[in-house]
This record gives C-alpha cells, sequence and structure tokens, in this order.
C-alpha cells in the first residue's frame, strides 16, 4: 500500500512536464504522458495482442498498473476508484474480447454517471474492417454505452484526444469516454509537445443556474407548508454534500436520499429520513406522496423512485435542480427547472433563502411544525428496523451489525439484490462515496470489483463488499486481485441460497414457483479463500454472527465471511411494480389465525 | 407528425452516427437526412425528418444538444423557415406525348437534365408537396423513376449560437468547474 501513496508523484516523474520542448516518443509513451498530465496515479487494465506497444511502455512507467482477472471488473474497480474519491478511474483492454468485456461497466458507469476513461487496443488502420483477428467494431459498439467515444487513427491526434476524454468524463454530467487506439498508434513515433488547450465548441456544460430562477424557488420554498427534500446521486457527483446540508438546515425541511444519494445527507442528520421509492421507507414514501413542494436536487424521477408516475407527489409543485437540461421534464414535469450544478446552484438557493427568511419564516410556521409532526409519526408508526430472531440470521439484522461496526464511516460496495436493499436501508452513510452500488443498471457482479478499485483509492478505509451468494460467484476470479496487492477487502456474503431478489419476486408475484433461482454447489469458503491464501469463514449460528463479523474487520489483511441468513426472507416496505409508492406493502402477509 | 430537426455538428467520423443513433435506439425511423459541411468546413449541417411522437420530441432535441459533436440541434417544424427538397425523375416518353410531358415539366419549373428517344431526365426543387404533386402528374404519362433528395431546411430566425470556450490542459479536475465559471 505505501507504494500507492507515492502515486501523487506521478506529475513529477513525467518527462515532459517540466519541459515544454517537444521530444520524439512513441504513441504508447505519449498516452503515458498524457495520462500523467492528468493526474492518473492508477489505471485496471488486462493486455493482450494490440495492446502490447502499450504495456511495453508501462513496464517503465510510473503509473501504476492493476492486472485484473476479467475486462468487466477492470471497468468497475475504475469505477470503485472514482465513485469513491469523484476522480476519473482509468480502465484498459485489447481489441475485440477485451473490449466488448468492458461494455457492461461502461453502460453501469453511463446509467450512474460515474467518470471513467477506457483505453481501448484497435487493429492496426491498414487492417480495419478486415475481420482481422481480434477485431471488433469497438467505437460503433460503445456509441451508446459511452458519454462519448473517439477512434484514434493517426498519432498526432491523440494527446489532444486524451484530454478531451478526461475533461468531458469529469466536467458536467460525469460519465464514461472510450479511446479506441489503432495499434499503428501506439507503435508510430511523433514529436510530442504537451497541449495547452482543448477546445469542444459543442460541449455545453451549464454550471451557475438562472439567479431569477433560483430567487423563485426561494420563494416558493417559503410559501409552501410541507416542503419535501428529494436528493440523488447527482449530489455526490458535483461534491455538494455540504452545499445540501446547508441548504436543509436553512429550510429546515425533511430530506430523502435516493439510492444513488445515500450518504449525501449525513445519515445522522436529523433531517434524513431514508431512502425514497419501491424499497423506501414508509415516511419516506408518505412524505413525498402528501407533500406541497418537492425540492429536487439532482436526481432523474427514475421508475425504481416513482412507481407509478401519474401518483408520485400528486399534491406538489416541482422543483427541479440539474446540470443535464435534457432530465428536466423527462419524466415529471417541472414546475421551476434549474438547470446547474448543485454546487453552484444550492449556495445561491441558500443565501437567498437566508434573505428571504425574516419577511417569511413565520408565515407558515404552524403549517410547518404540523408537517414534522406528520413525518415523526409516519416515522415512528413504520420505522426501518432490523428484524432479529433467536434462531436464525435475519438477513437484517446482519445488516445491523455492519452498520455497527461501521459506524457510518466505512466503505460498503455493495452488489445487486436483497443485500443492497437492506444496505441501504439499515446501514447508515455520514459521509458521501461511502456508499458504493450499480443503482441504475442494476450489475450483478459490480459489488466485489467496485470494493477493490475504492480500496485502492482509500487505503486507510475500512471496505466491505457485502455481495449475495449469487453475485459473489460473479466475481471469484478477483480473489486473485486481492491478494496480489493485499488488499483488506472485508467480503461478506449475505447468503440465502438463492438469487433472493428474483426468488421474492417469484413468491409474491409468480405464486411461489421458484424457477432457476436456488443457487446450490456454493463453495466451501474457508477451503476457497485458503486456496487464495487468505482467511475465510462460513457462520451460522446467530450468536457467533456478531463476533465473526468482528474478527473479520480485525484481521490485517482481506476477509471472506460467509453468513447463512435465513433463505426465505423478503425486502420490505415494498412498492410492487406500476404501483403508487403510496401504497406499499409494508410486511409480509401475516399469518390467518384458525 | 413529421418533425423536421435542423443540426449544426461538427464534420467528424462518428458524428453522423451519434444523431441517428439517439432516433435509432427509440426504434422511430428517419424519412430523410441530409448532410453536407457548412462555410466552415469543419462543420457540417443535417436536416433530419423523423416522425417522433409530440410528447418526446422536445427530450430529443435536448438529447441531440447534449452530444458533445453537435453545437445546436433546432425543431423548425413550426419555426420560421424554408424547407426544400430536390427530385430528379425519368420519364420515359415518346410522341405524341413529348411536347405537354415539357409543358408540365415548365409549370413546376422543371429542367430537362438528359433527353434521348425513350424520354427526359427532369430536375426539379421545391417544397415537400409540390413535389408530390409533380411525380403524380409525371406517373400520368408512364413509367417514372425518382430520386428523392430528402429535404433541406433553413431557418430564418435569428438563433443565437454559444459556443464553449477552448479549456486550458492540465488542470486538476476539482478545479474544471472553477475555471469555467470565471
Ligand atoms: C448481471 C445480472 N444478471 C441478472 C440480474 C437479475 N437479478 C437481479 S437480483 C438477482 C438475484 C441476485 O442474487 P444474489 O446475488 O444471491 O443476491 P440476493 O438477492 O439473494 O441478495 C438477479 C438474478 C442482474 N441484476 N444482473
Ligand atoms: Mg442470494
Amino acid at each position: 500500500m505505501s507504494e500507492f501513496r507515492t502515486g501523487t508523484t506521478v506529475k513529477q516523474a513525467s518527462s515532459t512536464n517540466t519541459n515544454s520542448m517537444s521530444t520524439l516518443l512513441s504513441g504508447a509513451k505519449i498516452l503515458l504522458e498524457c495520462l500523467a498530465r492528468e493526474n492518473v496515479e492508477c489505471i485496471f487494465g488486462y493486455p493482450g495482442g494490440v495492446t502490447l506497444p502499450l504495456y511495453d511502455a508501462l513496464f517503465d512507467s510510473p503509473i501504476r498498473h492493476v492486472l485484473v482477472r476479467h475486462e468487466q471488473n477492470a471497468a468497475f474497480e475504475a469505477q470503485g476508484y472514482a465513485r469513491a474519491t469523484g476522480k476519473v478511474g482509468v480502465c484498459c483492454a485489447t481489441s475485440g474480447p477485451g473490449a466488448t468485456n468492458l461494455v457492461t461497466g461502461l453502460v453501469d458507469a453511463m446509467m450512474d454517471s460515474i467518470p471513467i476513461v477506457a483505453l481501448t487496443g484497435q487493429v492496426s488502420t491498414k487492417l480495419m474492417g478486415t475481420d482481422a483477428f481480434q477485431e471488433a467494431d469497438t467505437f460503433g459498439i460503445t456509441r451508446s454505452a459511452t458519454k462519448h467515444n473517439y477512434l484514434v487513427k493517426n498519432i498526432s491526434e491523440l494527446p489532444q484526444v486524451v484530454h478531451e476524454a478526461f475533461y468531458i468524463a469529469a466536467t458536467g454530467r460525469p460519465g464514461p469516454v472510450l479511446i479506441d487506439i489503432a495499434k499503428d498508434v501506439f507503435q508510430g513515433n511523433a514529436h510530442y509537445t504537451p497541449v495547452a488547450e482543448i477546445h469542444l465548441p459543442g460541449y455545453k456544460v451549464y454550471n451557475e443556474g438562472h439567479g431569477g430562477q433560483i430567487r423563485r424557488a426561494a420563494q416558493m420554498m417559503w410559501e409552501a407548508e410541507r416542503p419535501f427534500i428529494y436528493a440523488g446521486g447527482g449530489v455526490i457527483a458535483a461534491n455538494a454534500s455540504n452545499e445540501l446540508r446547508q441548504l436543509v438546515e436553512a429550510l429546515d425541511a425533511p430530506a430523502v436520499c435516493t439510492l444513488m444519494g445515500l450518504g449525501a445527507l449525513p445519515g445522522s442528520h436529523p433531517n434524513f429520513i431514508s431512502l425514497p421509492g419501491m424499497h423506501g421507507s414508509y415516511a419516506a414514501n408518505m412524505g413525498i406522496t402528501h407533500s406541497d413542494l418537492l425540492i429536487s436536487l439532482g436526481v432523474r424521477f427514475d421508475d425504481r423512485v416513482t412507481g407509478r408516475l401519474a401518483a408520485f407527489a400528486p399534491h406538489a409543485k416541482v422543483i427541479h435542480v440539474d446540470v443535464d437540461p435534457s432530465e428536466i421534464g423527462k419524466n415529471r414535469h417541472a414546475d421551476l427547472p434549474i438547470v446547474g450544478d448543485v454546487k453552484r446552484v444550492l449556495p445561491k438557493l441558500t443565501a437567498e433563502l437566508k434573505e428571504l427568511e425574516p419577511a417569511c419564516r413565520a408565515k407558515n410556521a404552524a403549517a410547518r411544525q404540523a408537517w414534522w409532526k406528520q413525518i415523526r409519526e409516519w416515522k415512528e408508526e413504520h420505522p426501518l428496523v432490523a428484524e432479529t430472531s433467536p434462531t436464525e440470521i435475519k438477513p437484517q439484522h446482519l445488516m445491523a451489525e455492519i452498520n455497527r461496526l461501521s459506524n457510518g464511516k466505512a466503505i460498503v460496495a455493495s452488489d445487486v439484490g436483497q443485500h443492497q436493499m437492506w444496505c441501504a436501508q439499515l446501514i447508515r452513510f455520514d459521509e458521501p462515496r461511502l456508499w458504493l452500488n450499480s443503482g441504475g443498471l442494476g450489475t450483478m457482479g459490480f459489488g466485489l470489483p467496485a470494493a477493490i478499485g475504492a480500496q485502492f483509492a482509500r487505503p486507510d478505509k475500512l471496505v466491505f463488499a457485502v455481495v449475495g451468494d449469487g453475485g459473489f460467484q460473479m466475481s471469484i476470479p478477483e480473489l486473485a486481485t486481492i491478494v496480489n496487492h493485499a488488499l483488506p477487502v472485508k467480503i461478506i456474503v449475505m447468503n440465502n441460497g438463492y438469487l433472493g431478489m428474483v426468488r421474492q419476486w417469484q413468491t409474491l408475484f409468480y405464486n411461489n414457483r421458484l424457477s432457476q433461482v436456488e443457487l446450490s454447489s456454493f463453495p466451501d469458503v474457508e477451503k476457497l479463500a485458503g486456496a487464495y491464501g487468505f482467511k475465510g469463514r462460513t457462520v451460522e449460528s446467530v450468536t457467533e454472527m456478531p463476533k465473526a463479523l468482528e474478527d473479520a474487520v480485525s484481521e490485517p489483511g482481506p476477509y471472506l465471511l460467509n453468513v447463512k441468513v435465513s433463505p426465505m426472507e423478503n425486502v420490505y416496505p415494498m412498492v410492487p411494480a406500476g404501483g403508487a409508492i403510496s401504497e406499499m406493502v409494508l410486511r409480509p402477509p401475516q399469518p390467518v389465525e384458525v | 407528425m413529421q418533425q423536421i430537426i435542423s443540426l449544426l455538428l461538427e464534420n467528424k467520423p462518428g458524428a453522423l452516427m451519434r444523431v441517428t443513433g439517439l432516433i435509432g435506439q427509440r426504434g422511430y425511423n428517419i424519412e430523410s437526412l441530409t448532410v453536407a459541411r457548412t462555410l466552415d468546413a469543419t462543420l457540417s449541417r443535417m436536416t433530419i425528418v423523423v416522425d417522433v411522437e409530440a410528447a418526446i420530441r422536445a427530450q430529443v432535441i435536448k438529447q441531440m444538444n447534449k452530444l458533445i459533436n453537435v453545437l445546436q440541434a433546432t425543431d423548425v417544424t413550426e419555426a420560421p423557415s424554408v424547407n426544400r427538397e430536390m427530385v430528379l425523375l425519368r420519364v420515359r416518353a415518346q410522341q405524341p406525348s413529348r411536347t405537354s410531358i415539357l409543358k408540365e415539366a415548365e409549370i413546376f419549373h422543371a429542367r430537362v437534365v438528359d433527353s434521348t428517344m425513350e424520354g427526359f431526365a427532369l430536375e426539379v426543387t421545391g417544397d415537400p408537396e409540390k413535389l408530390d404533386e409533380f411525380i403524380d402528374v409525371m406517373r400520368s404519362y408512364g413509367e417514372i423513376e425518382v430520386t428523392r433528395s430528402g429535404i433541406v431546411s433553413m431557418s430564418l430566425e435569428n438563433k443565437k449560437l454559444r459556443l464553449s470556450p477552448p479549456v486550458p490542459t492540465g488542470v486538476p479536475q476539482e478545479e474544471y468547474a472553477l475555471e469555467e465559471a470565471e
């Protein structure tokens, strides 16, 4: 790990950084120079035929390369790195199969607006279009999987393209950018002078927000009797958590954070309710349903949040702040749109609120007090609390124990399924960039590699990978990467013996006809971890579970803990697909007494 | 209803694919598309005619404007604009219909671009409905063959084109936004 901390010296190590004289360099070296100028400290990748020249150049480069065990994981590790830090993550793959293996990770980054740059090798320019060995139309395939992509056929374009890619990935609404580079570009030589500026005339970034709209928004906030704040991943992407908190406190409104936004407002903040939506809390969903002003910040009104759109916040006017103009009015009409970066807009909003406060505060004070009283009642009526049992480990109990050990501070990278929802409901995040999950695409196999990327970025942090027994088996090859780099990731498998989330839907909506969801033949984790050279253990007893978790955490290296939980537990509350969020099912049907 | 979209975009490989991809991924069919470079050879002007549901028309335009290579996408369907199309048409024409074909062609301001014993090749521009009529009229004389250019459109409004200025490289990522604010 100490080797890694020197990553920040990359810039000094760069040979051209201090002199602007042009030097004759290979394309591969020029690429590495440009990456150094972008302060890249680490690349997650996998080599192959056409990237041989690049890997040869990497051999002498101060930039660290992490050898993954499957390219999909390279994209997820770059994402984990980016999600945990806000910096651009970088992944790399060879042409053809290497590039196509990246695609899921790119789409995932696109859906969750995560800044990564993917470098892929392409066959030599003279072979393009000839069905050459390991040729795939990466540029075409990844067109809709990226925010933007490039095909570099000429070495002279390379520096420009690399800097454009990083700029596009990191600014505005962040996202993945792919650069497909022909083998002869890596191999060619050119005089390299660092590019001083890039010019993207058609790339519009709207940051500031319209002053008049901001003022009107502040007025609407004071006029509302039942204001409600709906904050999302955009707040985290913009590093605007402090700005959000100041707004929440200035208005003193209740607030929810979406699955992508957890940690944007500290989980321990008195105004924080929970996540809203399909598996949101009663108070969150009732709050949205009854509010008269929905203050929507860096959100996209995803169907997993809104349920049936017509019944979503039916009494509310909507203020929508987003950096992406195409999100405004996409799913829900915005009564007051503000196109801008929440980082810029929220402080102005807060300032306007404070300016208007003396004149406005008293006006609706009584109504607002009643609103808070109502919210508290909803919270008390159906709180999100972890069930426990004296005889078995309830999955919720496991999450409560992880929560106890994390105490709002650990990084938790989750996979996709029931365990993800229980994590989101029951683990508190007091800071942004601690909760890493595949929200938009819902990609199984995300959790473990994301944890790896996060641990590389934050060697100081306790990192949990909380995964299902299904998703874990999609990521097993990456155990080698963990061991290679002695990453102290704590892998917690919530083992219910099923593809639990699919099983839940079959139970509830398909007459419990359990078709292809049983996961038998799960490996013995002690042997599995042992085979890779680290510790693993299975725990089945509810009395031993808390201590087993503590042991995993206190282990200096990685740990694989397989926790056998009650198999048939369902995630509640639940809004059935297409239902209104106010019509959530709160608990399993109780057995009828005869 | 058919929507006419006018785009100004960078004259670069892949730029066209990004625009058509947005339409294709929603399963909409492009009725016509024309594209050629502008006075500034680094840019192209494109006119697309597409039948997009009314409810998502504005959304599609916004998403086109989001494309890095697109400088400006405008819905000109209802805006003041001139829309013209060109038709090249071959018609079999032997005596005695040849003179009346030429008369009809004159009414539509069509030009004869080729004349043989078998017939004529005609060139005509106009608004698309006029051209439909022209084609119908010519069909009444016999076998025809038609190539249409698709609509080219020019807005008559003075829309401001806002372009992003150059950005310095080698700036730490967190500072990008600050740079822009100045
Ligand atoms: C790559 C991929 N394939 C399929 C799915 C559909 N899917 C969603 S949740 C789920 C079950 C996950 O099972 P497991 O990992 O055991 O987690 P659990 O739900 O049991 O906690 C499946 C198959 C998906 N989200 N991603
Ligand atoms: Mg499972």
